[in-house]
């Protein structure tokens, strides 16, 4: 069993994970911290294994070696309560994933219900308070098929709070969106750093980084090459590598 | 009724047209019994090989080779051979191995009558091409949905019964119907076996009252009416589970 | 508006053969195929074997020697005339054979631009789709005459023929719906650019659309081989020398319990051992001509 854990030490710590899809050794050694409350961006080119090291922090994915600690607790024990783990860490993915034959109200209130076992009146109304929170009032009843993909992330963001989970994964969220749903889905995340909430996103959406993360980490070919606070990070990136990277998008 | 009576005797004494086993009491309650043993039987069939269905897709999944590799054998043995020689094989191979009881005049009689056998028989039958359509409509669920729920913390039986296989259901319902559209018609075999469904039954009264024309139009029309019956409530199922912008 | 690309069925239809698919035969007499085979067939004689020794003490011949004294009678029928297994295969072919011509003229009745020709064309496959072959079979057998006349000559109709066409009106129904389905695949562009090139509508059918749709009819249509095939035991309730009942006639000749499952299990093989194949073979052609988009 972990220590307990306090507040003030790392609420995600990654030690030298190594993480191999066959032969394809997507991460190679990848280490850092994560504070309570703080908001991380990970960004770097495709197939630089970003989205495989978030889903390795929520135990989707197994990793060949290494640590991965959340609250304490090593994830990649085998004897973890998984369950005790997913309602600490909640995950967005890139497309949506809402289970197309329940109503958005029934998605966000679903996991709660069979899960963590909670009486439906009281999920049923923390549901409706998550919906209104996303901005999605009125919509409670409506079927995916029937939003639009930015309404339909921000219901699976909602259906993850809906857990009440200390660290929030968000996965591209707004990659298979258009410009104009971008903003209303990063808006909403951007409260939700605001509220104290801890954040890991991958992303590309580099001014979004730049105004709400706290923490910048480049990945490349399954290291991280470069890090740093925004301000630093995107004005004086030393590694070649970095300035290339930024040179692309920027 | 009567009125109705007398109208089709009058037709055999005029046109020679015999529908006797509708005016005749006896003979109407024959078929009328053979007709609820068909429907008895075709219900039976159809809810226990959605089930075998269901439970075979299941196994399927399963992380175990041995598990799936008996669910295999079971599907290529049941599709690739005849279902009527399958159902002589429980009748009378497996059914004579069954231990016996006594029956309400003391004779012996085997604890599986034919009907039973009938109903096992042709639900294995069914259930064979039922897991194969259960298994497509589950791969059909994208790998992502199953993701999400899993990153939600559902164990996998909740993955399956809340997530998977609503989405699956709707999209091998087609499939589906038509194996049991199928199943209905395949229930007339049951007659090799002595069981009185309807076509027994209908034999057994046109061999007594030579009207066979008349027998072979009144059981196509039964058939005809169930079949279509059925195709219509599954077609109102069909609509009720359509969910907007999923698989149209 | 919709839940990203719900592409299952575009995924099916575009799939390349799976890697190490080297053909059909090696796909199709794979270990796991002769072993389930095998299994079936060994687990059954064995059980009725070892049967055997308990109850008879061994005077008489064993099961597999028994097995193997009716085999010839089972797969050929009896001497001087076809029968048995040999006669399954042989009214498959011909119920195939007749059931596929009628039913491409049905299909393309049901196309018909005739009003009534169309009708009569949706009834007749409807009808006969949803019919039970067994009814059908007894309609055929019993209300067909045992011989016809056709000027002045009096040919006999032998039992099995006529149970021949009883299976065949089935499939030519199903046929019909293939066809059907097949035309109506054909993108409308095909029948424009014909009508441009002043093709009459019987020549553009006959020309450009049904070579096109070959491909696509080639796997439902040998599902459906091998549907009416494991039906053919059917003729045997109305009285045709079949594999089925020379099997039962075998196991009343012999009289004894302990035949029985590895009677009736060597005849399971015997369809098994001829339908296996003719399945993976539908498999392999299918994704062979999968349609690409």
């Amino acid at each position: 069993m972990a220590a307990a854990w306090t507040p003030d030490q790392p609420i995600v710590s990654i030690r030298a994970v190594h993480k191999s899809f066959g032969a394809i050794e997507v991460l190679k050694g990848v280490s850092f911290d994560v504070r309570k409350g703080e908001v991380v961006c990970i960004i770097g080119p495709s197939g630089s294994g970003k989205s495989t090291l978030l889903r390795c922090i929520n135990a989707l994915v197994p990793i060949n070696s290494g640590s991965i600690t959340v609250e304490g607790q090593e994830v990649h024990d085998p004897a973890l309560d998984k369950l005790e783990l997913r309602k600490k860490v909640g995950m967005v993915f890139q497309s949506y994933n809402l289970f197309p034959h329940k109503t958005a109200l029934e998605n966000v209130m679903m996991a709660p219900i069979h899960v963590l076992k909670r009486p439906k009146s009281e999920v049923e109304a923390l549901a409706r308070r998550l919906i209104k929170k996303v901005r999605l009032e009125g919509k409670e009843d409506a079927y995916p098929g029937e939003l639009s993909g930015g309404q339909q992330q921000r219901v699976a963001i909602a259906r993850s709070l809906a857990m009440h989970p200390d660290i929030m994964l968000f996965d591209e969220v707004t990659a298979a969106l258009d410009p104009e749903t971008v903003k209303e889905v990063l808006v909403t995340i951007r409260e939700l750093a605001e509220e104290g909430m801890t954040c890991m996103l991958v992303t590309h959406e580099m001014g979004f980084a730049r105004e709400v993360g706290d923490h910048i980490y480049f990945t490349d070919r399954g290291v991280i090459v470069e890090h740093g606070p925004p301000e630093t990070f995107f004005k004086q990136a030393s590694d070649p590598r970095t300035r290339a990277f930024l040179s692309q998008i920027l | 009724m009567e009125g109705l009576w007398d109208f089709l005797r009058s037709l055999h004494d005029a046109y020679g047209i015999n529908l006797v086993h509708f005016y005749d009491a006896f003979e109407r309650g024959r078929l009328l019994r053979g007709m609820w043993t068909t429907l008895k039987l075709a219900a039976l069939c159809v809810v226990l090989s959605v089930l075998i269905g269901i439970i075979g897709a299941w196994l399927q999944g399963s992380r175990f080779r041995v598990l799936k590799a008996l669910v295999q054998g079971y599907i290529q043995f049941f599709r690739n051979t005849p279902p009527l020689v399958q159902m002589y094989f429980f009748y009378f191979a497996l059914g004579p191995q069954m231990p016996r009881v006594e029956n309400e005049f003391g004779i012996a009689q085997p604890i599986l009558g034919s009907f039973a056998w009938a109903v096992i028989s042709l639900s294995f039958f069914a259930g064979a091409f039922n897991v194969e359509i259960f298994r497509s409509g589950v791969e059909a669920v994208q790998k992502s949905t199953v993701e999400a729920a899993d990153a939600l913390g559902f164990n996998r039986w909740q993955i399956y019964s809340l997530v998977v296989f609503p989405l699956a259901v709707r999209v091998c319902l087609p499939a589906l119907n038509n194996n049991l559209v199928n199943l209905i018609k395949t229930t007339t075999q049951a007659y090799a076996i002595a069981v009185p469904e309807t076509l027994y039954v209908a034999s057994q009264i046109w061999s007594d009252r030579i009207n066979v024309f008349e027998m072979m139009v009144t059981l196509l029309t039964f058939y005809l009416l169930i079949v279509g019956i059925f195709v219509w409530i599954m077609t109102r199922v069909e609509r009720s589970l359509r969910v907007p912008g999923f698989g149209q | 508006m919709s839940v990203p690309g719900n592409n299952a069925a575009l995924k099916v239809m575009t799939a390349a053969p799976a890697q190490g698919e080297s053909g059909f035969l090696a796909s199709t007499f794979t270990p796991k195929a002769l072993g389930i085979a095998l299994g079936l067939f060994a687990s059954v004689a064995l059980a009725g074997e070892a049967w055997a020794q308990l109850t008879t003490g061994g005077e008489r011949l064993g099961i597999l020697a028994t097995l193997w004294k009716w085999t010839p009678l089972i797969l050929l029928g009896p001497p001087h005339e076809v029968g048995g297994f040999a006669l399954n295969v042989l009214v498959s072919f011909l119920a195939m054979a007749i059931g596929t011509a009628s039913g491409l003229f049905l299909g393309l009745g049901q196309i018909s631009r005739i009003g009534p020709v169309r009708s009569v064309s949706w009834a007749v496959t409807q009808f006969f789709r949803n019919s039970p072959w067994l009814v059908l079979l007894f309609f055929v057998m019993l209300l067909t005459p045992f011989q016809i006349n056709i000027a002045g000559l009096s040919v006999p109709l032998p039992g099995w023929f006529k149970a021949t066409v009883g299976l065949a009106l089935p499939v030519m129904a199903n046929v019909a719906e293939i066809v059907r389905g097949a035309v109506n695949s054909i993108p409308s562009s095909q029948w424009e650019s014909a009508e441009s090139l002043a093709f009459s509508r019987l020549q553009t059918i006959w020309r450009i659309i049904l070579p096109q749709c070959v491909k696509r009819m080639v796997p439902p249509w040998m599902n459906w081989y091998a549907i009416l095939t494991m039906s053919t035991p059917l003729i045997s309730i109305v009285g045709v020398n079949d594999a089925m009942t020379l099997t039962q006639d075998a196991l009343a000749a012999e009289q004894r319990t302990e035949l029985l499952m590895p009677m009736y299990g060597m005849l399971l093989l015997f369809f098994f051992v001829y339908c296996y194949p003719i399945a993976r073979w539908t498999i392999w052609l299918e994704r062979k001509y999968a349609v690409r988009i």
